[in-house]
C-alpha cells in the first residue's frame, strides 16, 4: 500500500509535466484541428529564449513575460509564413510541414545553444511538498499553473467574443466565414497562444527535466498520450489525461516485473489505445455525430 | 491555377456530411497518369526498366547500394501508399512491419540457414498476420486516434526487439550480422550488382501486382471506403473486411521491404527501426504523392539523398537545411510529384 501512494505520487508529479503539454496540444488542436509534431521543439525554444535572457540578468517574472510575448509573435507568424501559403494543401502535406519545422528548430537550438544540459530555475524553490520527497514544491507550483491556465482558457473559450469566434473557425471554416469571422486570422491567433502556453510548459518543464534541444521529444508523445486520452476536444480531459498517463506509466513500470521498467512507454500507450478502443473520441471528449 | 480549382471543387463535396471542419480530404487524390494514353505510360515504365537494367553496369558499387536502397524504401512506401493513399488510413508504426521483415530474414538466414530469397514470402505472410490483427483494433479509430495507436506500435518496437528473454534470436542491442549471398547459376555480377538485380526484379513484381490491385474490383472498393465510408457501406462493400485487409497488405509490402533491407545492409539492431524511419515513410509518400504508386520512388530516393545533401551543405545545420529543404519542396508540389507532374502535364497540353 506503502508503495503504491508512493508510486501514484510520483505518476502525479512526473503527470504535471504531460498535463502541462497536453494543455498545449488541445490548444492548438482547438485552433487548427490537427496535432503539431513541431509543438515541443517551439516549447523548447522559447525555453531557450528564456534562459538566454536569465542568464543575461533579467529577473525570471521578466524574462517569462517576454518569452510569453516573444513566443506568442513567434507563433503567429509561423502561421503567416509558413502555413498561410499552402492553406489548400492537403492535410498530409501540412503534417509534412511539421516535421519538417521539427527538424529545423530543433537544428537551431542545437546550432545556437549547443546540445549540453543546462539547468534552468524555478520561481516555486524544490523544497519537498506535503513531506514527501517524492514531490517537490516545484511540481506543486507546476499543478497549480496547469490547473490556473485551464481555467482562465476555459473562461476564455466559453465567455469571450475572440474566444468563442476561435471555437467556431477552427469547428466549421465556411460557416464561420458566413457570419463574418476572419476564419484565418483565428487560426493565426490559435498558433500565438498554443505556442505561448507551449513556452510556459517549456519554462515548467525546464526545471525538472534540464534544459537541452532534445528535452521535448518525450514529453511532447506523453503530451499527446494524455491530451488523447482526455479527449482532444476538452481541455480539461486532456490535464486529466495527463495526469493519468504519469500514474499508469509509473504503476506499469513498478507492478509488471522485468518487462514493466523496459516498456514503460509502450505499457502506457497499449493501455490508452484500448481506452480508446471502446471510447474512441476520448474519456472526454465530444462525440461526433457527422450529417450524411 | 487548376491545382487549386480541383481542391476547391472537394471541399465543397465534403462540407455535408464534417461538421467537425475535416473540410479538406487526407490527401487529394493524385492519378495524373490517368490523363496520359496508356500506350504512353507503358512506353515511359519500359524505358525507365531498360535504363534500370543497364544503370549498374556504369556506375560505382556504393552508388549501386544506394539505388538498390531507394528501391527498398519505394517498396515500402508502395506499401504505405497502399493504406493511406488508397484507403485513407494513417500509420506512424510501418516501421514496426519493416523491422518485423527485416529481423525474419536475418533469423531465417543466420540462425535456421534458410536461402535469402525465402525469406522474402515468410517475411510477407508473417507481416500481412500482424498487420491484418492490428487493424481490426484499429477500425474503431480514425485520424489521429489511429495515429497514436500506431505510434504506439512503433514506440514499442525497438524496445521489444531489445527484451533480455527474446535475445537468442534477436541478439538484443547488438543484433544480427547477415552474411550477404552471391549471385546465383554463376551470373557475372558482384554481390551489390546482385542485389540490385534481385530488388529490381521484386520491386517491378510488387509495383505490377499493386498496380493491378488499385484497378480491380478490389482496389476501387478501398478508395470508395476512403471517399465516403457510410456511401461505400450502403453500396455492399464489406468495410471491416477491406480496411483490416488493407493494413495487412500495406503491412505485406512493407514487411517485404524490411526483409530485402536486412538482406542489402547485412546488418539488423533495433535501433535502426524507430519512429523516425516511419516518420520517413510517411515523407517519401507525400513528396511522392499519396494516392500514386510511382511517386514512391521518388519518395525513397528523398528519403535516402536529401538527409546527406542537407549534411554536405551545413554540418551543424543540417537538420535545419533538411527541413528548410522539405518545406521548399511542399511549396512547389503541395501534393507532391504526383500533383506537380499532374500540373505540368495539363499546362503543355493547353486547355
Amino acid at each position: 500500500m506503502e508503495l503504491l501512494t508512493q508510486q501514484v505520487l510520483a505518476g502525479i508529479s512526473t503527470g504535471a509535466i504531460y498535463a502541462c503539454m497536453a494543455l498545449a496540444v488541445v490548444m492548438i488542436y482547438q485552433a487548427i484541428d490537427h496535432l503539431n509534431f513541431a509543438q515541443g521543439e517551439m516549447a523548447m525554444f522559447s525555453t531557450f529564449i528564456a534562459w538566454q535572457l536569465i542568464e543575461k540578468g533579467v529577473p525570471y517574472w521578466l524574462a517569462f513575460l517576454i518569452t510569453l510575448v516573444v513566443s506568442f509573435i513567434g507563433g503567429v507568424a509561423i502561421e503567416r509564413i509558413v502555413f498561410k501559403p499552402i492553406e489548400h494543401a492537403p492535410v498530409l502535406s501540412h503534417v509534412v510541414i511539421f516535421i519538417a519545422l521539427y527538424s529545423v528548430i530543433n537544428s537551431m537550438a542545437g546550432f545556437i545553444w549547443d546540445f549540453t544540459v543546462k539547468s534552468f530555475p524555478s520561481p516555486f524553490g524544490s523544497s519537498p511538498l506535503f513531506g514527501s520527497t517524492l514531490i517537490s514544491s516545484h511540481q506543486g507550483g507546476m499543478v497549480a499553473v496547469t490547473l490556473g491556465l485551464l481555467l482562465l482558457l476555459y473562461l476564455f473559450f466559453s465567455y469571450t467574443s475572440v474566444g468563442l469566434a476561435m471555437r467556431a473557425a477552427a469547428a466549421n471554416p465556411a460557416s464561420a466565414r458566413l457570419v463574418g469571422i476572419r476564419v484565418s486570422w483565428m487560426t493565426a491567433l490559435g498558433w500565438g497562444m498554443a505556442s505561448a502556453i507551449g513556452a510556459i510548459a517549456g519554462m515548467l518543464i525546464a526545471p525538472v527535466v534540464f534544459l537541452e534541444p532534445n528535452m521535448m521529444i518525450s514529453i511532447l508523445l506523453y503530451g499527446f498520450a494524455g491530451a488523447v486520452l482526455g479527449g482532444l476536444t476538452s481541455p480539461g480531459g486532456a490535464v486529466l489525461g495527463g495526469f493519468a498517463v504519469g500514474i499508469i506509466e509509473n504503476l506499469a513500470g513498478t507492478y509488471i516485473p522485468v518487462i514493466g521498467a523496459e516498456l514503460k512507454l509502450p505499457i502506457a500507450l497499449v493501455v490508452i489505445v484500448v481506452v480508446l478502443v471502446f471510447k474512441p473520441a476520448g474519456l472526454f471528449g465530444r462525440v461526433v455525430v457527422s450529417r450524411v | 491555377m487548376s491545382a487549386s480549382a480541383h481542391e476547391e471543387t472537394v471541399v465543397h463535396h465534403d462540407i455535408g456530411e464534417s461538421p467537425e471542419g475535416e473540410n479538406r480530404p487526407i490527401a487529394r487524390p493524385a492519378t495524373p497518369a490517368a490523363n496520359a494514353g496508356a500506350g504512353a505510360r507503358r512506353i515511359i515504365f519500359l524505358a525507365l526498366l531498360a535504363i534500370a537494367l543497364v544503370l549498374p553496369m556504369f556506375i560505382k558499387n556504393f552508388v549501386v547500394f544506394q539505388l538498390t536502397q531507394t528501391m527498398v524504401y519505394a517498396i515500402a512506401i508502395v506499401g504505405l501508399n497502399l493504406l493511406t493513399g488508397f484507403n485513407g488510413q494513417f500509420s506512424l508504426g510501418h516501421s514496426a512491419f519493416y523491422a518485423v521483415g527485416a529481423y525474419t530474414a536475418a533469423i531465417m538466414m543466420e540462425h535456421m540457414g534458410v536461402n535469402y530469397v525465402w525469406t522474402l514470402p515468410v517475411a510477407g505472410v508473417i507481416c500481412f498476420i500482424l498487420g491484418f490483427l492490428f487493424g481490426l483494433p484499429a477500425l474503431r479509430l480514425e485520424g489521429v486516434y489511429l495515429a497514436l495507436a500506431t505510434f504506439a506500435l512503433a514506440a514499442a518496437t525497438p524496445q521489444i526487439l531489445k527484451l533480455s528473454p527474446l535475445e537468442h534470436w534477436t541478439g538484443g542491442v547488438q543484433g544480427i550480422v547477415i552474411t550477404k549471398p552471391d549471385a546465383p547459376f554463376g551470373l557475372p555480377f558482384n554481390q551489390d550488382q546482385w542485389l540490385y538485380y534481385f530488388t529490381l526484379i521484386v520491386g517491378v513484381i510488387l509495383y505490377i501486382a499493386a498496380k493491378n490491385l488499385v484497378t480491380s474490383r478490389t482496389g476501387r472498393a478501398l478508395m470508395a471506403i476512403r471517399d465516403n465510408p457510410i456511401a461505400a457501406r450502403s453500396m455492399g462493400v464489406n468495410t471491416s473486411l477491406y480496411k483490416a485487409s488493407a493494413f495487412g497488405l500495406s503491412a505485406l509490402y512493407t514487411g517485404i521491404a524490411g526483409a530485402l533491407g536486412a538482406i542489402i545492409v547485412q546488418f539488423v539492431a533495433p535501433d535502426s527501426f524507430t519512429l523516425t524511419l516511419s516518420i520517413g515513410f510517411l515523407v517519401g509518400l507525400v513528396v511522392g504523392g499519396v494516392g500514386w504508386l510511382p511517386g514512391a520512388l521518388f519518395g525513397g530516393a528523398f528519403l535516402l539523398f536529401v538527409p546527406n545533401i542537407a549534411e554536405g551543405v551545413s554540418k551543424g545545420l543540417s537538420g535545419a537545411v533538411y527541413g528548410l529543404l522539405l518545406i521548399a519542396i511542399i511549396y512547389v508540389m503541395p501534393s507532391g510529384l504526383a500533383g506537380f507532374i499532374q500540373a505540368v502535364v495539363g499546362k503543355l497540353r493547353g486547355k
